[in-house]
C-alpha cells in the first residue's frame, strides 16, 4: 500500500516548484513586450536609420557616417544646439523660483490651500495652451505685456518677432508651469521638515538664510533631486512650446534639437529620416549623460535602502 | 515649521502678507486672466483697439457657443477622451503587473529590468519617432486612435512601473509571506492581497496619466492627421487656422481644450499631488 501511495504522489508539479520565477516572468511579459516593441527596439532602430539616406518611403541607401559629417557643418544644427544649452541653463531657474514660492506659501492662514492649488495649476495646462496663452500675452498690439509696458512709459517690444529675444520669451513661458511643478515638490518637502531640528536651529541662533541653507535645504534634498530630474528632462524635451509659439522662427532662431529633428524628418522641408535620426541620436546622447547620472543616483539609494 | 509662522510675527507683517497673497496670485496668473478676458469680448472690441478696457458687450455665451457648434472642437474633445481613457486603463493595468513582479520577487536582472523601464521613460521622443511612426504605418494604424493609444500605453508603462514598483516595495512584506505560508497561489496573492492595497496608487496614477496623455501634442501630430483621430491639443491648431486673428474665439477654444485636465486636477487634487510627489519625500 505504501508503495502505491508514493507512486501516485509525484511531489509538487514543475510549475509549483518554479513558481517564484515563473510568476514574475508571466507578470512582466505583457509590459515588457509593449515597452520593448515601442520604446527599446526603436532606440536601436533610430541609431541604424541614422546611417542611411531615406525619405521614409523608397529604398534606404547606406551612407555610413555621412549624416553626422553633414551635422558638423550645418549652421542650423549649431543654432539648435546652442538654444538647447540656453534652455538647460535657464530652465533650471524653475528650481529656486519654485522654492521661493513654496516658502512664501508655506503658512497656515485661511484659504492658503486654495492659493496653493491656484499657484500650481499652470502645470496642469497642456504646453499647447501655455504656448498660446503666452504668444497672445506677447502680441505686439493686443498683448497684455506691451499694455503694461506702455502703461509704465516703456517702448513696446515684439518678443516673438525678434530673433534675439524669441528663445528667451519661449523659455519664460516654459518656466511658468515648470516653476509650479518645483513649487509643489518643495511644498510637500517642507511639510516633512522635522520641526525639532528647526527649533534646535532657532535655539542655536540660526535665522533666515542661514537656517534655510544649513537646516532646511539638506532636508529637502529628495525634493531637489526630483526637481532637477524633471527640469532637465523637461528642458531637453521642449518641443510643443516652440512649435506653437514660433514654429522655429523668426529665421530659425528658436529651433532646438528636438524641433529641428522633427522639421528635417517630418515636415514640408523634406522627409530626411536618416538625417533626422542623426539629430535624434545626438539629442539622445546628451540626454544619456543625465539619465546615466540619475540612474546611478537611484541605484545608490536602492543599495542604501537594502542595508 | 519654516519660515516662521506668520501668526508669530508682528501685526504689520501679517497684514502685508494677507495683502501680498492675492496680488502675487494675480501676477502669477496674469497671462491666463488676459486670455479669459479675451474670450468674453465681442469681435468689435478688437477691431476698435479696445483690448483691455471695459468690454462693449458681454459675449461669453456667443463665443463659447461658436466653439461648440461652429467648429470641429467637440469632435476633437471626444477623440481626446477616447484616446485618454483606454490609455489610462491599459497603462495602469500593465504596470500593476510589472510593479508586482519587480516589487515582490527577487530574481536575477530584477533591478536591470526596473532601470530599463526608468531609462526608457526619460529618453527624448525624437529617438523613437521614425521607427514608431513606421511601425504604426506598418500595422495600418496611422491616423487612428488605436495607433496612438497603443504607443501611449507602451510609453507610459515605463513611468507607471517606476511608480507602482516603489509603492509595492513600501507595503508590509509580511502580508505576502503570511499568505504564502497559508499556501495561497501567487496570482491569488496578487489579486486578493496586493491589488486591494494598491488602490491609492492606482487612483493617483490614473489622474496623473490622464493629464499627461490629454496634454500630449508631439505624438498626436506624428501619428495622426485629421479630425477623425486627432486629439484636442493637435486639433486646436486647425481650430486656430479656422478663426485666424479672431482672438475672442481662439482664446475661448483653448480654454475649452484646457478644461478637462484642470477639472480633473481640482476634483482629484489629493491624488494628483500624491502621485506627482511620490518619491520626493521619504
Amino acid at each position: 500500500m505504501a508503495v502505491a501511495a508514493s507512486e501516485t504522489y509525484a511531489g509538487p508539479t514543475w510549475l509549483q516548484r518554479n513558481r517564484m520565477i515563473v510568476t514574475p516572468i508571466l507578470f512582466l511579459l505583457p509590459g515588457l513586450l509593449f515597452f520593448g516593441l515601442y520604446v527599446i527596439i526603436p532606440i536601436f532602430q533610430s541609431f541604424n536609420i541614422s546611417l542611411y539616406r531615406w525619405d521614409g518611403l523608397g529604398e534606404a541607401t547606406y551612407i555610413g557616417l555621412a549624416n553626422y559629417q553633414e551635422l558638423l557643418t550645418d549652421r542650423n544644427f549649431e543654432i539648435s544646439l546652442w538654444n538647447n544649452v540656453r534652455w538647460l541653463a535657464l530652465y533650471l531657474l524653475a528650481i529656486p523660483l519654485g522654492l521661493g514660492i513654496a516658502l512664501f506659501l508655506n503658512q497656515t492662514v485661511t484659504g492658503i490651500r486654495v492659493y496653493k492649488s491656484m499657484f500650481f495649476f499652470p502645470f496642469v495646462l497642456s504646453q499647447v495652451v501655455v504656448g498660446l496663452v503666452f504668444s497672445w500675452f506677447y502680441l505686439p498690439r493686443e498683448g497684455l505685456l506691451n499694455g503694461v509696458l506702455t502703461l509704465f512709459g516703456m517702448e513696446p517690444i515684439n518678443v516673438l518677432g525678434d530673433p534675439d529675444l524669441a528663445t528667451y520669451g519661449i523659455i519664460a513661458a516654459g518656466l511658468w508651469p515648470q516653476t509650479a511643478y518645483c513649487m509643489i515638490l518643495y511644498l510637500t518637502g517642507l511639510n516633512a521638515v522635522d520641526p525639532e531640528q528647526v527649533e534646535a536651529g532657532r535655539l542655536d541662533g540660526a535665522k533666515g538664510w542661514k537656517m534655510l541653507w544649513y537646516v532646511i535645504l539638506p532636508q529637502l534634498k529628495p525634493a531637489t533631486f526630483i526637481a532637477f530630474v524633471v527640469t532637465i528632462i523637461g528642458a531637453l524635451r521642449s518641443f510643443d512650446l516652440i512649435s506653437i509659439m514660433t514654429n522655429g522662427g523668426p529665421f530659425g532662431s528658436t529651433r532646438v534639437l528636438s524641433f529641428y529633428m522633427f522639421e528635417k524628418a517630418l515636415s514640408e522641408f523634406g522627409f530626411r529620416m536618416g538625417y533626422g535620426s542623426a539629430i535624434a541620436v545626438v539629442l539622445f546622447l546628451i540626454m544619456l549623460v543625465f539619465i546615466g547620472y540619475f540612474l546611478w543616483q537611484m541605484w545608490y539609494d536602492e543599495r542604501e535602502a537594502r542595508r | 515649521m519654516f519660515p516662521t509662522p506668520i501668526q508669530k510675527r508682528s501685526r504689520a507683517a501679517q497684514i502685508s502678507y494677507q495683502t501680498l497673497l492675492p496680488l502675487a496670485l494675480i501676477m502669477w496668473l496674469l497671462p491666463l486672466i488676459a486670455v479669459m478676458l479675451f474670450s468674453i469680448r465681442p469681435m468689435a472690441d478688437f477691431s476698435a483697439g479696445n483690448y483691455w478696457g471695459v468690454p462693449s458687450s458681454f459675449e461669453l455665451f456667443a463665443n463659447y457657443g461658436r466653439v461648440f457648434f461652429d467648429s470641429d472642437m467637440p469632435r476633437y474633445l471626444l477623440n481626446s477622451v477616447l484616446i485618454t481613457v483606454p490609455t489610462v486603463i491599459g497603462a495602469v493595468t500593465l504596470s500593476c503587473m510589472t510593479g508586482f513582479a519587480l516589487g515582490i520577487y527577487r530574481f536575477r536582472g530584477n533591478l536591470l529590468i526596473f532601470f530599463m523601464f526608468i531609462a526608457g521613460n526619460f529618453v527624448p521622443f525624437q529617438i523613437l519617432m521614425v521607427p514608431v511612426r513606421d511601425l504604426t504605418l506598418g500595422l495600418g494604424l496611422y491616423d487612428t486612435k488605436l495607433g496612438l493609444i497603443l504607443f501611449h500605453i507602451a510609453f507610459q508603462t515605463g513611468f507607471c512601473t517606476l511608480f507602482m514598483r516603489n509603492f509595492i516595495r513600501a507595503l508590509p512584506y509580511e502580508l505576502i509571506e503570511a499568505a504564502r505560508v497559508e499556501g495561497v497561489a501567487e496570482w491569488r496573492i496578487f489579486w486578493y492581497v496586493v491589488l486591494p492595497l494598491m488602490r491609492p496608487a492606482i487612483a493617483a496614477l490614473s489622474v496623473l496619466i490622464f493629464t499627461f496623455i490629454w496634454n500630449d501634442y508631439f505624438w498626436a501630430i506624428v501619428l495622426t492627421q485629421g479630425p477623425n483621430a486627432q486629439p484636442v491639443t493637435a486639433g486646436i491648431t486647425s481650430f486656430n487656422s479656422q478663426f485666424v486673428a479672431q482672438y475672442h474665439l481662439m482664446s475661448a477654444g483653448s480654454i475649452v481644450a484646457a478644461i478637462p485636465p484642470v477639472l480633473m486636477f481640482f476634483l482629484m487634487q489629493r491624488h494628483f499631488i500624491a502621485g506627482l510627489t511620490l518619491g520626493a519625500v521619504k
